[in-house]
């Protein structure tokens, strides 16, 4: 049986609306694809479309009144679109490609026994549809870009005469002036403007925002100069480095289609022309003496560094001033700064973890970060008061391994426990402290200037010689490490037991 | 006699051209017109817009300029250093508020890049730069993009305030190595600027953390911070300038950084190479980025058969990765996983994702794959595919050859 034709005809400036209709209605009939003809008013190429076309907008009757339509084999029970689909269509319809009505129904057809066709990326007509739907989003895109305002003289006539006018002129290759006039809108609030294009044109005034699918002869086209163009184009041509000239690159993302609307664009060939003989310039040249200001510029740059008065020798504060410049190991390198003990300098008990972490890093003070809130936690539920601590690290550097966006802490080295056990035994000397309490390996390593097990020493007070003495935990980063919630409640346990003992041993000094 | 405004404008933007960094990307969502827009001008819409290409194929999408060009530093690789003979100018904090304003209402532009010489003290100029951006924002309601340089050395009072106008800060570490850095740009001390990198993020940080009382978030520079290195100027081979990367990456949250190969700049000092900039070498440091940022890569895999520590020139990073890597292809695209086919030289991120999506309902074919937008000539070597084995492909000698350029004459400056 030779199949009768149907024709729609839609005015195919890119609203979803007329074809979603004419759709419904020919899905409903379960008309094929295949029997269907679009054309769009607007495509130049379709020359019957005024004449024979039946209109778009009632095309339910349209295809009602079709009488000659094929049968429908059976009911077509009514099914709801996937979102990604109407997103799609949105996108397809604009584009100016004759055949993007047949191939959204031949998608829409589909799409009743195949609800995920739109994930299968590879399947001919998805893939086509995508490809329409993407080029259509860059030349939206290149509109936002490419559009050049230029300002109009005030009208003096209007409501609002304070405010300023502008018009621009624009050539898309696909009917997307009303999807892309709301971002004009929410950009150029303050201002009004009229777009104007061979496919419509947008303008807003402060109130409204309309778009037109007029032609665009009915489209006044100021022949505009605007003042601020020369200044568009000083900064276009003194941007540009003649040393690095990849002309491909540029025309791949600003084609010469564009060109003729961009006030800047009249100065490419010159730029191009003159690259070469600009660099050859610039390397000819002898070098010069410097000018009369550099003298004085080395010395205000000298300035610029504001340094404090120096604290006095055989203070905490001399120390810690020091320490900021310390590159006795290569760690300095990579840390972002020295993070240098803190509390009274008079402190009975010091409080020696292994490093600084990530947080400790960055803002250039010991214990704050997850184990040193941890460290606060448990010291306050055993009675320990931090403020008359003096805490400090075995090694003033973070040590890490970067990982994407984070670190991840590395152990330090012998070399670099011994190399920073220069300023741990100096703030012992300074504050004096009758007990010193060494969490981890590192700490207990670097206070015996031996390297020990932490095990041997876990729990148990050991005399350190002058009147001091050393007491050994864990480092409570341990306790955060550990998977096993049972296991971890037990070990925070004896963490707390041992802080309880360092606070009767604290009330004994 | 004062310089013009255009004469001023033709020596800022030429002093700022050095600075790659033009992204305007990332930002906060916000608006002046709409149900929910504020008034006045300027949007930001997540993506940027390049408005314009100039012949060196960069975008333009802010203008970028300094706001002055006089310098107290002597950084040997800079054209605004206080030795050099350049021509100098500076705006007045009107004339950028102008300059942004009317670049932004023709569309020219997506805002402001600000940088500076460092006239009087950096906490001078850098209080200068933020009542730029201050005005702006607050006696212009501008709410297009501000992107702005922090003077090294700045007092973070004012790092702090310019992180309430600004949608990005920066600060550049110019060379991989403090000893880099001491060489070159003896006023700058690589301990401040990596601290003020360590500042911005905890400021960053602290105002995405929505408060107790209000569950609104602080807005402070909510396009993050990123920064720029300079490649060629001193000897630093790629595997220590990828290294830097690496760590500012993970210890400053950084969003980008840039890397910019030394270019000749009008009097130059003699302290440096006055020879074509080394772009091909910063093409194959921004794949190598990618590949460590997007691609699961560790930056030590990349460098790890390349004995002088540099990239290799004539073939990307990824497939110089894989040639040395033969014994982990053909991989099987209906079968691989997500890691592994990022792995395959020719499938970039978005290909991988519409392999993983389509493969659910059939078995993918070569055919698929070039609807995908992929290479299938580039890619058919180190892939099994529905209908395609590789012909042992993978073991030829000259596998290597098959994608190297083909040689060219090079020419003379």
């Amino acid at each position: 049986m030779a199949m009768t034709r149907i024709r729609i005809t839609l005015e195919g400036v890119g609203a979803l609306d007329e074809w979603r209709q004419a759709a419904r209605g020919l899905i409903a009939r379960a008309i094929p694809p295949e029997a269907v003809d679009w054309t769009s008013r607007r495509d130049a190429t379709d020359l019957f479309a005024d004449s024979k076309g039946l209109s778009g907008s009632a095309p339910l009757s349209t295809v009602q009144a079709a009488t000659d339509a094929p049968r429908p084999q059976e009911a077509m029970p009514s099914f709801a679109v996937p979102r990604d689909f109407i997103t799609l269509a949105e996108a397809v319809l604009c584009h100016s490609d004759p055949s993007r009505f047949d191939l959204l129904y031949r998608l829409l057809w589909r799409l009743r026994g195949q609800r995920d066709l739109l994930a299968d990326v590879s399947d001919p007509e998805v893939a086509r549809a995508l490809a329409l739907a993407k080029s259509v989003r860059r030349d939206a895109h290149k509109m936002t870009a490419f559009v050049r305002f230029k300002e109009l003289a005030p009208d003096e006539t209007g409501s609002d005469g304070n405010r300023r006018r502008f018009f621009a002129w624009f050539e898309p290759d696909h009917y997307i002036v009303a999807r892309t006039a709301p971002f004009f809108e929410r950009r150029f609030n303050d201002m009004d403007w009229i777009i104007a294009t061979p496919k419509g044109t947008a303008a807003w005034n402060g109130e409204r925002l309309s778009v037109t699918h007029d032609s665009h002869e009915t489209v006044p086209r100021p022949n505009l100069t605007d003042d601020a163009d020369g200044l568009w184009r000083t900064y276009f041509r003194n941007i540009f480095n003649p040393a690095r000239l990849k002309v491909k690159a540029m025309q791949a993302e600003m084609p010469k289609k564009y060109w003729k609307n961009l006030p800047e664009a009249a100065l490419i060939p010159e730029l191009i022309a003159g690259a070469e003989a600009r660099v050859r310039e610039m390397a000819a040249r002898a070098p010069t003496h410097p000018p009369a200001f550099h003298a004085g510029a080395g010395r205000k740059a000298r300035e610029n560094v504001v340094e404090g008065e120096a604290p006095p020798e055989g203070t905490i504060e001399a120390l810690r001033s020091a320490a900021a410049s310390c590159t006795r190991c290569p760690l300095h390198c990579n840390a972002t700064q020295t993070v240098f003990g803190e509390g009274p300098d008079d402190a009975k008990v010091m409080v020696v973890g292994e490093q600084p972490g990530d947080q400790e890093d960055l803002a250039g003070r010991p214990f704050i970060g997850p184990a040193g809130r941890m460290f606060d936690k448990i010291a306050h539920e055993a009675g320990l008061a931090r403020d008359v601590l003096y805490v400090t690290n075995a090694v003033k550097h973070f040590k890490y391994e970067p990982r994407g966006k984070r670190r991840l802490h590395k152990t330090p080295n012998a070399g670099e426990i011994r190399a920073c056990r220069w300023w741990l035994t100096g703030e012992i000397a300074i504050v004096k402290p009758k007990l010193i309490v060494a969490m981890g390996a590192t700490a207990l390593t670097s206070v015996m200037n031996h390297t020990e097990k932490l095990a041997d020493h876990r729990g148990r007070f050991t005399e350190l010689g002058e009147g001091r003495t050393l007491y050994t935990t864990v480092h409570p980063s341990y306790l955060l490490r550990l998977p096993d919630e049972a296991r971890r409640q037990e070990e925070i346990a004896r963490f707390r037991a041992d802080l309880a003992a360092v606070k009767e041993a604290q009330a004994r000094l | 006699m004062k310089k013009s405004l255009n004469e001023r404008l033709a020596i800022l933007s030429d002093a700022a051209k050095y600075d790659a960094s033009c992204a305007s990307s990332g930002t906060a969502k916000r608006h002046a017109g709409g149900p929910n827009g504020a008034g006045g001008l300027g949007s930001t819409e997540g993506s940027g817009i390049c408005h314009a290409y100039a012949p060196d194929g960069r975008c333009i999408s802010l203008l970028k300029i300094l706001m002055t060009n006089f310098c107290i530093f002597d950084c040997a690789y800079c054209i605004n250093r206080s030795s050099s003979n350049v021509e100098r100018a500076r705006f007045s904090v009107e004339e950028v508020v102008w300059l942004t304003l009317e670049f932004y209402r023709r569309n020219y532009i997506e805002g402001l890049f600000l940088s500076s010489g460092i006239i009087r003290s950096s906490d001078y100029t850098m209080e200068e730069m933020v009542r730029i951006a201050r005005e702006l924002r607050t006696t212009h309601s501008f709410r297009g993009y501000i992107h702005l340089k922090t003077i090294p050395e700045a007092s973070p009072a004012l790092i702090e305030e310019a992180g309430l106008y600004a949608d990005r800060l920066s600060i550049n570490i110019e060379l991989p190595t403090d000893t880099g850095i001491a060489a070159y740009a003896p006023e700058k001390r690589p301990s401040e600027i990596r601290r003020s990198m360590g500042n911005v993020r905890l400021l960053i940080e602290e105002a995405g953390e929505p408060t107790l009382k209000t569950k609104s978030r602080k807005r402070f520079a909510p396009a993050g911070q990123s920064t720029q290195m300079i490649v060629g100027a001193d000897a630093a081979d790629d595997g220590t300038i990828l290294s830097t990367s690496a760590r500012l990456y993970g210890s400053y949250g950084l969003r980008r950084v840039y890397y910019s190969a030394f270019s000749p700049i009008p009097d130059a000092s003699r302290a440096l190479p006055l020879v074509k900039p080394p772009l091909m070498r910063e093409h194959r440091l921004y794949q190598a980025d990618w590949l460590y940022r997007f691609y699961g890569f560790e930056m030590r895999e990349l460098l790890e058969r390349r004995p002088d520590g540099m990239l290799d020139l004539s073939l990307d990073p990824k497939l110089a990765w894989a040639l040395a890597h033969r014994e982990r292809f053909p991989v099987d695209v209906n079968t691989a996983d997500k890691e592994m086919l990022l792995r395959v030289p020719g499938f970039g991120t978005k290909a991988v994702k519409s392999i993983l999506s389509a493969r659910r309902l059939r078995r993918l074919g070569l055919d698929d794959l070039a609807r995908l937008h992929v290479s299938v000539k580039k890619v058919k070597s180190f892939i099994v595919a529905e209908g395609w084995t590789p012909h042992r492909l993978i073991d030829r000698p000259d596998l290597k050859s098959l994608f190297e350029p083909k040689p060219e004459q090079l020419s003379l400056l």
